[in-house]
């Protein structure tokens, strides 16, 4: 019983609640239960707020005896990315210098899940400030790939990812600045998607780049991402960039799977060197598949998709500089320092130095470079243009197909520890996402299988236009059908799920929570 | 090398980061290799390129000028590392604003 | 001390160049960026949410209003409206600021390349505007520690962030010449038009003292003949017209007095102290700040719609200066009458409205210039509080005009309403105070004053007409002043002819 929950689909569990053959409280509680039994090992969850799901699990169960009717994602667990605020919640960012900070307020995705029944289980793990390829730059240490523990679960979004994984939550929520969702869906065997900039409300997320930051859906399947993005997306007029416009038909394209006739642009610039053959291998024979299903498969060029990386690291660290400046231990958050003799000056350099960790440093200082005065020009403003050359290169390549494809990365996970002392090694992972991130697009990374060299999971990219976020997921759902064989993670399953609790047993009331130990 | 320990020193300064020698040290020879993978950028940069600050062409985003809830001054100060008067308390400053 | 040179000196051997930069606190509901309620004051930290506050995770959204008012503003100023602009941020460490950047404009402001006409002493002075942005406020810090209450010497200081967030609109002049000795002068009559301008706009409180209007005046000498401009300073705190003027002339003596020397001007930011009447260096940066400045990622472009601009154009409230010209010519006054009346704050708009109770324009003024003027004065109030409505001056000069006071009596009309004896028609009732035109009772006190001075009474009928005044006296004396004196003299001749 309890097994059968943890490897259910969202979807599934969400029609047995609302046909009350199963209770959100006992659906929480064993997803509870798994969390205590190997986060140890995975360590997915910074925070686990196992009071607050159950209350909220119970509050749907009663609207739904009530005979409410209720989405159809009511009173499924979801595992929240820490970069969400969440009132009243501890909420970090995986930095020092958030610990222990409640926020008073709730981000518009987070109140939408709240609003759709969802149940909130806890707050996952991500590089610090969702910086990072690996959650290897957490402040409360990495994250494990559910796969082989020795291995990156992808990042920033690890936690998320890992929590999927590892069957500890059905559902989850990340963040995409230039891979955060995409790269941990690849490495892990799961499904993400960035949907178009402006679909989903950034307000209540905490900032890395303004301009490039967005939320989007995680699950195992295509069908459950999908049912997420519908709860998540639409207009938020507390967010100027929010697009005000219909929410694309992302469940209807996700059960359709049917890709005849559609055109399909295999990106040549994103392969060769660097990656993995395992990687090349998978991807070819997803393309394979999609051309036996129907799609006209042609091959594309993107000329500028070359400079996208170098564009991408200063654009977003320049952000970076100027989104992490309110972190300056006046208002909220770490203050260090402060003996009574020093000014806030001296505060303000001590506490950042000591509640930043490296990337953020790194990222910070190449930020403030890129915008001071007598390299505005060649750093920032460059990139700028850079960035509207990959738009353009966008555009050119959607005039001939109606969407685009790639490996998501370029291998699979590599082990923990392997990139930290190079972070252009790290920034490497994400030379397939950023281009998307550049232009604002529709982008998700789907299974495609598991690379012959090591047994890991490999991602496939589908980039749709802006506002055709239903192509991605049309593409997504006849790769998972023509891959057959279900989804990639239960070949985790039993190993994740057995010893599982017959009735799925309740935490008890220490729960996790790392951040605040901290 | 394009960026120098003083000048790491300086921005670090400019972007209110503390700084040890040792993290000086380790920080300043990876940023030089970063700014230099990313230099690229001015190669294809033309003059006649239009800078893209915004995924999207949104303009004209405004809001009604109606008054909202503010939050609670309790909550406004309950993450405040200290506080006095209801106000928030911070070291002395040395100079004045911009 | 400053050494000081005489302004005299400094004219006769350089000429000022003036820049002001001035703020303007929007008067709108809500803030620039969040709803939060945009009313000064308020318990501390009450008026903030997490967009003002900065929190991790906030987002700004534009106030439509405030957009309203920066066109409107620029349009008065006879500015060009940018068809596209953005925000920047301008990022430096501050505790006021709650995102430690400031969300303002940069090199797209949303009004550009204006002008705007100040009159000083019957002289007109052309104003070019360089730009109106838009920005938002800081929030407030209060220094505790170290006696004084200044940021110099304090041991911590406090933050109320209520203010954070407020629209605020910057309007930089471009460097402003050939002022000559009025360049102080011109300072002030250009931020009391620009007082005027906000509050006939409707945008702005504009009190100085509230800080609602901060001017940031720079000022420059070069010397006579020569066209390179000088190095200037900039002086803060300025929070008076009057403060305006009183700063510029003393930095013009200043930096004169340096130059005189063969010394240099430092470049710097210099704070005005009202107390003492002097500026003094502040903080000096070891180096030029870096902004670091970059359109902001979380708001949108803004791109006036022409035809919108159009609407706000035509529906401009009638501007200051054209108003006054408007009055002048309808009231008739002399351009030096008019220029008492600039010169009296408040007057211009009690004039007009006594004038629109009814009485003539010169009585108007001749009431709150002269008599109201001088008791605001004694009670140290501005004119307008002074106690006495405009409806209530045009029934006393109706009073006068129907012969039932006279000047005199007037004024003791006006100590009854002051003294709440209810309108001029009841205080001249129960204080008695219509003059005596009843021939009886004049008849008999004429009477009297010719017995008692014969004297006079003899020459007047010899002739010499002129000394009837010394018996129209007495009898005003004898009236207590109630005394209807044209109808005293006819009487005295009458009966001395």
């Amino acid at each position: 019983m309890s097994a059968a929950i943890l490897t259910a689909t969202a979807s599934d569990l969400g029609r047995r609640i609302a046909a009350r053959e199963l209770t959100s409280v006992e659906v929480t509680r064993v997803f509870l239960g798994q969390i205590k039994r190997v986060d140890a090992d995975v360590h997915a969850f910074l925070h686990v707020d196992a009071e607050g799901a159950l209350a909220q699990a119970a509050a749907v169960d009663a609207r739904l005896d009530a005979g409410e009717e209720l989405g159809p994602l009511a009173g499924v667990p979801l595992a929240l990315k820490d970069l969400f605020c969440q009132e009243g919640v501890p909420t970090t960012a995986g930095s020092q210098i958030l610990a222990g900070w409640r926020p008073p307020y709730s981000a518009t995705v987070t109140q939408r899940l709240l609003d759709a029944g969802i149940v909130i289980l806890g707050k996952t793990n991500l590089d610090e400030f969702a910086m990072g390829s690996s959650t290897e730059n957490s402040a409360f240490g990495a994250t494990h790939n559910p796969w082989d523990l020795d291995r990156i679960p992808g990042g920033s979004g690890g936690g998320s990812s890992a929590a999927l994984a590892a069957f500890e939550a059905p559902l989850a929520i990340g963040t995409d600045t230039g891979g955060s969702i995409r790269q941990p869906a690849s490495v892990t065997g799961t499904v993400g998607v960035k949907p178009t900039y402006g679909g989903t409300s950034r307000y209540g997320v905490i900032a890395m780049a303004s301009s490039l930051d967005q939320p989007g859906p995680c699950a195992r399947t295509v069908l459950d991402a999908a049912l997420l993005h519908a709860v998540i997306a639409g207009h938020d007029p507390m967010d100027s960039t929010s697009i005000d416009a219909p929410v694309p038909p992302v469940v209807d394209a996700a059960r359709s799977g049917d890709v005849r006739g559609l055109r399909v642009g295999v990106v040549r610039e994103l392969s060769g060197e660097g990656y993995a053959p395992g990687v090349e291998q998978r991807f070819g024979e997803a393309v394979a598949l999609l051309a036996q299903a129907g799609a006209e498969i042609v091959e594309v060029s993107c000329p500028h998709f070359g400079y996208a990386l170098g564009a991408y690291y200063l654009i977003m660290p320049s952000e970076v500089s100027s989104n992490l400046a309110r972190y300056d231990a006046m208002r909220y958050g770490l203050r260090a320092g402060d003996d009574g003799t020093r000014s806030a000056e001296e505060v303000m350099n001590l506490t950042r130095g000591e509640g930043f960790g490296d990337e953020v440093k790194r990222r910070v200082i190449i930020g403030t470079y890129a915008l001071s005065s007598g390299y505005y020009d060649a750093y920032y403003g460059s990139a700028q243009k850079v960035r509207r050359l990959i738009a353009s290169d966008f555009d050119a390549a959607f005039e001939q197909v109606d969407v685009l494809v790639s490996p998501s990365t370029p291998t699979t996970a590599f082990r923990l520890g392997e990139r930290t002392a190079d972070p252009l090694a790290m920034y490497a992972s994400d030379l397939c996402t950023i281009p998307s991130n550049m232009a604002g697009n529709a982008s998700g990374s789907f299974p495609c299988g598991l690379a012959p060299e090591d047994g890991l999971p490999v991602g496939f990219q589908v980039m749709a236009p802006p506002l055709a976020d239903d192509r991605v997921y049309r593409v997504g759902a006849a790769l998972e059908r023509a891959l057959g064989g279900g989804v990639l993670t239960d070949r985790i399953a039993e190993r994740w799920t057995a010893g599982a609790a017959p009735d799925g047993s309740a935490p008890d009331d220490t729960a996790r929570d790392r951040a605040e130990e901290a | 090398m394009a960026l120098t320990t003083a000048d790491v020193a300086r921005l670090a300064e400019l972007a209110r980061i503390a700084l040890t020698p040792e993290e000086l040290e380790r920080l300043a020879p990876q940023l030089d290799v970063i700014l230099d993978a990313v230099a690229s950028v001015s190669e294809v940069a033309t003059a006649d390129t239009e800078p893209m600050s915004h995924a999207l062409p949104l303009t004209n985003v405004f809001r009604d000028d109606v008054v909202t809830p503010s939050l609670p001054a309790a909550a406004v100060l309950a993450g405040a590392p200290s506080v006095e008067d209801g106000r928030f308390r911070v070291p002395r400053i040395l100079g004045e604003g911009a | 001390m400053d050494d000081l040179l005489t302004y005299d000196a400094v004219l006769a051997r350089f000429d000022p160049v003036l820049g002001l930069e001035v703020h303007v606190e929007l008067n709108t509901a809500s803030k620039m960026f969040c709803g939060c309620d945009n009313t000064p004051g308020g318990e501390p930290n009450t008026t903030t949410c997490p967009v003002c506050l900065g929190l991790p995770g906030s987002l700004p959204v534009v106030n439509a209003h405030a957009v309203e008012s920066a066109i409107r503003i620029g349009l008065a100023l006879n500015c060009q409206v940018a068809p596209w602009c953005r925000f920047a941020r301008k990022n430096y460490f501050y505790p006021d600021m709650t995102k430690d950047f400031q969300t303002s404009q940069y090199d797209e402001p949303i009004c550009f390349d204006g002008w705007v006409d100040v009159e000083v002493e019957g002289e007109t002075f052309r104003i070019e505007i360089e730009r109106v942005h838009m920005e938002e406020d800081a929030g407030k810090l209060s220094h505790v520690g170290g006696g004084t209450g200044r940021i110099v010497g304090a041991e911590y200081s406090l933050v109320d962030y209520n203010r954070a967030g407020t629209p605020l609109m910057e309007i930089v002049t471009r460097p402003v010449r050939g002022l000559g000795a009025k360049a102080p002068a011109v300072g002030r009559a250009y931020m009391a038009m620009l007082r005027d301008l906000m509050r006939a706009l409707g945008v702005s409180d504009a009190r100085m003292e509230a800080g609602n209007m901060r001017c940031d005046a720079n000022v420059s000498l070069m010397p006579t003949g020569t066209a390179e401009l000088g190095t200037r300073t900039e002086t803060k705190n300025v929070n008076s017209l009057r403060s305006v003027e009183a700063a510029l002339t003393y930095e013009m003596r200043r930096q004169g007095a340096i130059l005189a020397e063969g010394g240099r001007v430092v470049q710097e930011t210099r704070h005005w102290h009202e107390d003492g009447e002097y500026t003094s260096p502040g903080r000096n940066k070891e180096q030029a700040e870096d902004y670091r400045y970059f359109p902001e990622p979380d708001l949108v472009p803004i791109a006036p719609d022409p035809a919108w601009v159009e609407e706000l154009r035509a529906s401009l409230p009638e501007l200051p200066a054209r108003r006054r010209a408007r009055l002048q010519e309808a009231w008739g006054f002399s351009d030096l009458e008019m220029r008492d009346v600039l010169g009296n704050e408040g007057s211009l708009d009690l004039i007009e409205a006594t004038v629109a109770a009814g009485a003539p324009p010169a009585a108007a003024r001749k009431w709150w210039l002269g008599e109201l003027a001088r008791r605001a004065n004694e009670a140290g109030v501005e004119l307008g509080a002074v106690g006495v409505t405009p409806e209530q001056v045009a029934q006393v000069q109706g009073l006068v005009d129907a012969g039932t006071v006279n000047d005199k009596l007037a004024r003791s009309v006006f100590d009854g309403v002051l003294a709440g004896e209810g309108s001029p028609e009841e205080v001249v009732a129960s204080r008695g105070l219509a003059v005596v035109s009843d021939d009886g009772a004049l008849g008999e006190a004429v009477d009297a004053a010719i017995a008692a001075n014969p004297d006079v009474a003899d020459k007047i009928r010899a002739g010499k007409v002129q000394a009837a005044g010394a018996l129209i006296g007495a009898v005003m004396k004898q009236m207590k002043g109630k005394a209807d004196a044209a109808r005293v003299r006819e009487l005295l001749l009458e009966r001395l002819s």
